[in-house]
């Protein structure tokens, strides 16, 4: 999945593309297969029912057209002569893609007109709403908003944290201790952000270079191969970004974290916070300390809010004490 | 060494945004910066410390600076107090 978003996604590149267990779409081409290389622009599909009918009032054919049990059995009740009427005029658009489901085979004057207009004919063993569901899940995926940003990501107790900062500041080394006390690698150094179903975003690396880190002084390391399978993971849900940087004497930075600071990555707000490094902060600590407190935020409690809340009650308590005793 | 007398005149007292402020504040300085109450001393740089003397509504503290700038520290300090830590 690592096409761009401006580059075209063709139907060579669906049947291409790594998906697995329950993404899986189990396609293979049963013909038409020069046009393959026509594009998927939408991310909607549709069912041709309506089409095989007769009726092409707002016939939306740049979608992949999904024909089923039903769609099958229509067409081979209808006469030759009308079948071959209905489906050449079916195929003067240009269609993407027919994908037959249950293992379903067309009739061999479908595959004719289909292969003489060039359009692809794709089955799949999947029931037609398992497909649906599948190939929506995809597209959407695919065409999801993305951004490639540099920072390392890393899960830590289960939440994504993605740490930024400029180079040299000790991102990889930070994510390498990490990784090194138990924590998982998603990906170092370019990570490709998609927003997904609205307000999520999976992180995930460069197919290419995953699960590779560059260590200064050690050059590039294989972490599957250095720290094990429990050590890495292919995609992971970003809620948290740590801003790693060097300790200004000018800024001041949060010593209560009352106030809750996001950043914009692609419309979404995400918690972040800024740490500064010095010689001496354990910084992978602190990394899993604010992971440990997101996760507690997540469940409802702020460290911070709370302890001031604590904080004021007592002092409310030493006013009126105050106020009592000068009264007497 | 500088010492002087503030009061605090905002109703919730001491908590953690204003005891926030004065640390910022006082981390700004070279001098050492200490809070008195009654015969409490705590470090002017230590968030929590500032926040343990539990300092409320009217309480006298005493303002104790001793450095290059114990003057000036001392000065912003003391407007801090004046403007309510910007409060109310």
């Amino acid at each position: 999945m690592a096409q761009q978003q401006k580059e075209k996604f063709l139907v060579l590149d669906l049947l291409q593309l790594d998906l697995r267990e329950n993404d899986a779409l189990n396609l293979s081409c049963i013909g038409g297969r020069p046009g393959l290389i026509r594009e998927i622009s939408v991310t909607e599909i549709n069912r041709p029912g309506l089409e095989l009918g007769g009726f092409y009032e707002n016939f939306a054919w740049q979608r992949i057209q999904i024909l089923g049990r039903g769609e099958n059995a229509f067409l081979q009740k209808l006469a030759r002569e009308k079948r071959r009427e209905e489906l050449s005029k079916l195929f003067t658009f240009a269609i993407p893609c027919c994908v037959f489901t249950h293992s379903l085979t067309p009739t061999a004057d479908f595959t004719d007109i289909a292969e003489k207009a060039q359009c692809p004919i794709l089955q799949t063993d999947l029931s037609s709403s398992e497909f649906t569901m599948r190939i929506l899940r995809v597209l959407s995926t695919i065409f999801a908003p993305k951004k490639t940003l540099h920072g390392v990501l890393v899960e830590v107790f289960g939440i994504g944290v993605l740490l930024l900062g400029d180079s040299g500041v000790g991102k990889s080394e930070s994510a390498l201790s990490l990784i090194e006390r138990g924590h998982r690698l998603i990906a170092d150094d370019a990570v490709e952000i998609r927003r997904v179903s609205g307000n999520i975003l999976m992180g995930t690396g460069a197919q290419v270079v995953s699960h590779h880190m560059e260590i200064r002084g050690l050059g590039i390391i294989n972490i599957t191969h250095l720290f094990g399978v429990g050590a890495i993971r292919d995609k992971k849900r970003i809620q948290l970004v740590v801003q790693l940087e060097f300790w200004n004497e000018e800024k001041s930075y949060d010593r209560i974290g009352a106030e809750e600071a996001t950043m914009d990555i692609l419309g979404v707000h995400v918690p972040c916070v800024t740490v500064p490094i010095k010689p001496g902060r354990n910084i992978p600590v602190i990394i899993e300390t604010a992971a440990r407190n997101e996760r507690l935020k997540k469940m409802g409690y702020y460290s911070a809010r709370e302890f001031n809340r604590n904080v004021m009650n007592w002092l409310e308590g030493e006013s009126t004490r105050e106020i009592f005793l000068n009264e007497k | 060494m500088v010492q002087r007398i503030v009061t605090i005149r905002n109703r919730a007292g001491m908590h953690a945004r204003p005891a926030a402020l004065l640390v910022k504040t006082a981390s700004g300085f070279a001098s050492q910066i200490y809070i008195e109450k009654d015969s409490e001393r705590v470090n002017g740089k230590s968030i929590m410390g500032v926040i343990t003397l539990g300092a409320t509504f009217n309480t006298p503290l005493t303002i104790i600076a001793d450095g290059p700038d114990e003057v000036q520290a001392v000065d912003a300090i003391e407007k801090l107090f004046e403007r309510r830590f910007e409060e109310e």
